[in-house]
């Protein structure tokens, strides 16, 4: 057994640092965000833990079956002695070890979680871990007053709208004009606000490692920040629908200056459209059709009744 | 049975009158009067078309269905009067009725010979096989649905079956699945083998037990109607604002569910009554074969869990029927009662997969090394852990969902304690590996690939339950993966090597060795080389239940598709090896082929009717490989191959 346990350690030693050294750099979703790099770190950690326990599991079992299986044919003799014993040294060690690795893990999670301000996961309509600033961004936003200025602190705050099957985008700092594109810029905390207007999507940006559900009526909040420049891929991973296998799309991070230059440029291009919007705000109530982004009719405070819109007949 | 169980206690000037034997004359129907699975399928037919007419003559034109011309009202009538009709069909609902009319049942005819497999039986052993061949029905159904799904996903963008078509088909597979791995080893292994473990001549109720296969039967009716409806969108989750706004399918699979879940709560209180109740005497705790402390862990969460199943998908039901909200988000509704009411079902629903798991392994592993097992009291233990935690867990699914966020880090920390019980069953299975002289026949083979492949499942697991972690792996192909590894790596081969093991007993056939060996290892090799793929498929981006991937996964997809053509071929060969050995050159099977102590092995065989004939006594638990002059497992009278197919007394009789 001795010479069992020093192979274990020698190959789990081994394979960790392959794996961290290797292939740990390269694991999935990369490093285009913080919230990307800290949870490939995550990630990390967590394969460093898990391959010795495979490695030890599968080397014992391996071990046993060569060297304790029995040659003869039939039924083998009962074992007794010492080896049919219990061992409650083997018992307790056991227990405590997986006991205070697991608790140790997931107080790693919790640290980390907390840490990297929720790790690019949607924290629902009052996040608790945000980047600073980030509650006085929220309100200028909603109040039409946000600004964002390259060389500054200060979050953009991206609106993403999920929609039977498509995403799109709002950017509240710059008149509310939405896009289909999601442009975003470098070194910048980006506060994303998932909503949906139909059924429950997922936004998942893979390479900046955010995901969120999009729920209607709910605004969930997921903050990251952009570090690398680059194209990623936005896809819905919370089934909607016949269509959800093609309900992606892609993105880009580029330099402040040019997503100014862009923002700037595609706010007054798509002006006359951002006028037929509704005005920004976190959640949107489908209008009479079901379709995207419509309030009830008289300014969102009664439900809306096809009878008074459209008289007795409803349309079809 | 001609004894009957009417035994009235009259007190007379303060004398117990000893209660009379009332001997009732059998009635004996000639077969094409009487009810058998035949009569259940025209009356279901019949319910179906009365229910159907029923829904439309009181719902008239009230087109609930949006962009339908269907009427969801009639179709869930007609699915009730489906179902109705079947119990009734069957028999199932005779003795039910005459007890609401006050009336004196009849107690069911036992019929003999091969039309017993067809009828509302109430002995445990034939429910037990009845199960075997639903479930395997199951599994192949949703097996041939998986193999379309993998010919979808062969190309990332050329599609074999339309969007619509191709969701119907992920809906039904994940949700057929589910169904049937709930009952996949209770209902036929829990069923059959629990009463003989237990020294018991029945289950507590029969009639239940009965009633749980035959209702399982119906809900795959049920759920199988999902397809000519058109097939549902929303995967086996049934997410809640999709849910309402899906076609006439949802219906099936809402009520479906409801169906299933009432089997499953009937079957849960027949088998812990059973275990609390009916063990033989010297049977203790300490005893109990570590199967049936699997199985009643099990039917803790079959009892307390499917219940809220049942009300979610009787919400979902006023929903889509009687325009109530419950799931609507504008009208005061929530989208969010229905994802945390399906997964306070779903999380302790796949532990009510993989407990009877757990429980097999740590059954069949013992006999093939010759050993005690390791550890039984924490063997124990780690079962009922697991079963308490996972109520304790359900938000994990719903991480990224925009939940209060604190409640993430508490809904971590106990996922990942969970993981302590689970490891439990490693330290008993390599404890009881170590030093131990291991016979490698097929049901060892399978039990060490639920070792290998639970490993892979449990391990994954715990990166699913880190939140950072999850973020990146939530809703992709790695999530998928992992529970593929639990279930079926874990539940499924344990299913098979129960079935190599038992079905010796339960058939009196042995199954062929090398055509087994031969299903073993396509089985496992093909099964690994198509799910492992899909953890890397999933890192590297692609979500769940879609069509269209990105074109520089196409090799790793086809690989997996490939493996999972020759993963369905491997089943044909378990298929193949069943009708060998059972039907085409049955081999005849020694009374105890693998030496086994458990105490379902010493019955005679043909196991009587009555399993014993007299309630054995326990005198030790049934691991005791090792010990030389250890005491005997049981002592069965003096002559315990039981040839009378009538009990003694009347006192276990099922007319109780």
């Amino acid at each position: 057994m001795r010479r069992m346990t020093v192979i274990w350690i020698v190959v789990s030693v081994v394979l960790d640092l392959l794996f961290y050294f290797l292939a740990g750099p390269h694991m999935p979703p990369g490093r285009m965000t913080t919230s990307a790099q800290s949870d490939q770190f995550d990630f990390n950690i967590l394969m460093v833990v898990a391959l010795p326990v495979l490695v030890g599991v599968w080397e014992f079992m391996l071990y046993a079956l060569i060297t304790w299986r029995s040659k003869r044919a039939g039924v083998a003799e009962p074992v007794g002695g010492p080896a049919a014993a219990g061992n409650r040294k083997a018992e307790v060690s056991w227990v405590i070890i997986t006991s205070v690795a697991v608790v140790l893990l997931a107080v790693f999670g919790i640290v980390e979680l907390i840490a990297d301000q929720g790790s690019g996961g949607g924290e629902g309509p009052n996040p608790i871990w945000q980047p600073a600033g980030a509650t006085t961004a929220d309100a200028a936003a909603l109040a039409g007053a946000g600004t964002w200025a390259p060389n500054s602190n200060d979050i953009l705050v991206v609106q993403v709208i999920g929609q039977q099957w498509k995403w799109t985008y709002r950017y509240p700092t710059f008149g509310g004009f939405e896009s289909q594109k999601l442009i975003l810029p470098n070194n910048t905390n980006i506060e994303f606000n998932v909503t949906s207007l139909d059924v429950i999507h997922s936004f998942w940006a893979y390479q900046l490692e955010v995901k969120a559900d999009a729920n209607p009526l709910v605004n969930d909040v997921a903050f990251t920040k952009t570090v690398q420049l680059g194209k990623f891929v936005v896809r819905c991973s919370e089934l909607c629908g016949i269509w959800h296998g093609s309900m992606y799309n892609y993105g880009k991070v580029v330099s402040q200056s040019d997503f100014l230059n862009w923002a700037t440029a595609t706010e007054s291009k798509n002006a006359a459209n951002t006028a037929n919007l509704p005005a920004f705000a976190w959640t949107y109530v489908p209008d009479a059709n079901g379709a995207a982004g419509g309030f009830y009719p008289d300014g969102n405070v009664t439900p809306y009744s096809s009878v008074e819109t459209y008289g007795s007949k409803q349309p079809s | 049975m001609t004894i009957s169980a009417e035994q009235p206690t009259e007190v007379v000037a303060g004398n117990v009158v000893p209660p009379v034997l009332t001997l009732r004359p059998e009635r004996k129907r000639p077969g094409w009067l009487s009810q058998h699975l035949g009569t259940a399928i025209l009356c279901g037919f019949l319910g179906y078309i009365l229910g159907h007419w029923f829904g439309n003559y009181i719902s008239n034109g009230y087109p609930a269905i949006a962009n339908n011309g269907q009427n969801s009202i009639s179709d869930l009538l007609a699915l009730i009067g489906m179902v109705i009709g079947w119990l009734l069909g069957i028999g199932a609902l005779n003795y039910p009725i005459a007890k609401i009319f006050g009336r004196q049942a009849n107690t069911e005819v036992e019929y003999e010979g091969f039309s017993k497999y067809f009828r509302y039986n109430l002995d445990h052993k034939v429910v037990g096989l009845q199960y075997v061949v639903g479930v395997l029905l199951f599994l192949f159904t949703g097996g041939l649905l998986a193999m379309a799904i993998r010919t979808e996903l062969l190309s990332p963008t050329t599609h074999i079956f339309n969007a619509g078509t191709y969701i119907a088909i992920v809906s039904e597979h994940g949700t057929i699945m589910m169904m049937m791995a709930t009952s996949i080893i209770i209902g036929p292994i829990g069923n059959y083998f629990v009463p003989l473990m237990i020294g018991a001549r029945r289950m507590a109720f029969p009639r239940i037990e009965a009633f749980s296969f035959w209702i399982f039967t119906a809900g795959y009716m049920v759920i199988f109607s999902a397809l000519p409806f058109g097939g549902f969108p929303t995967g086996w989750t049934g997410y809640a604002p999709l849910q309402t706004q899906a076609g006439p399918a949802m219906v099936s699979y809402l009520f479906g569910f409801a169906v299933v879940g009432l089997g499953m709560i009937a079957a849960g209180f027949n088998v812990a009554c059973t275990v609390i109740n009916y063990r033989a005497p010297g049977m203790t705790w300490g005893r109990l074969p570590v199967f049936v402390w699997g199985i009643l862990s099990t039917t803790a969460l079959l009892t307390l869990a499917t219940p809220v199943l049942f009300g979610a998908g009787l919400f979902g039901l006023l929903d889509k029927t009687v325009q109530t909200a419950f799931y609507v988000n504008e009208h005061g509704g929530s989208s969010y009662l229905w994802e945390n009411l399906f997964w306070f079902f779903g999380h302790p629903e796949v532990y009510i997969m993989a407990l009877p798991g757990f429980g097999i392994i740590g059954e069949i592993i013992p006999v093939f090394t010759r050993k005690p097992l390791f550890a039984y009291r924490i063997a124990s233990a780690g079962m009922i852990g697991v079963a308490l935690l996972s109520f304790f867990v359900w938000q994990h699914h719903l991480f990224q969902s925009g939940i209060n966020p604190d409640m993430r880090p508490l809904f971590m920390l106990t996922t990942e304690l969970i993981s302590i019980p689970t490891g439990f069953i490693f330290l008993v299975g390599m404890g009881t590996l170590y030093k131990a002289k291991i016979r490698l026949e097929v049901p060892m083979l399978f039990c060490l690939a639920v070792y290998f492949n639970f490993l892979i499942g449990g391990v994954t697991g715990v990166f699913l339950s880190d939140v950072p972690v999850n973020v990146t792996v939530h809703g992709g192909f790695f999530v998928l993966s992992h529970f593929h590894y639990t279930i079926m790596g874990g539940i499924v081969f344990a299913f098979m090597a129960a079935l190599y093991f038992w079905l010796p007993k339960m058939t009196g056939k042995m199954m062929n060795k090398k055509l087994g060996l031969w299903h073993f290892w396509t089985m496992f090799v093909f099964f690994n080389l198509t799910f492992f793929p899909m953890f890397i498929i999933g890192l590297l981006g692609q979500p769940r239940r879609v069509f269209t991937y990105a074109k520089n996964l196409t090799f790793l997809n086809d690989f997996s598709s490939v493996s999972a053509f020759l993963l369905g071929a491997s089943f044909l060969l378990f298929f193949a090896n069943l009708m060998w050995s059972m039907f085409i050159s049955p081999e005849k099977a020694p009374a105890n082929p693998w030496d086994s102590l458990g105490l379902e092995w010493k019955t005679a065989n043909p196991i009587p009717h009555y399993n014993f004939e007299r309630i054995p006594v326990i005198m030790n638990d049934p691991y005791h490989y090792s010990e030389v002059g250890a005491q005997p497992l049981s002592d069965l009278g003096d002559d315990n191959m039981v040839h009378s197919a009538s009990p003694s007394t009347s006192s276990n009789s099922p007319a109780n």
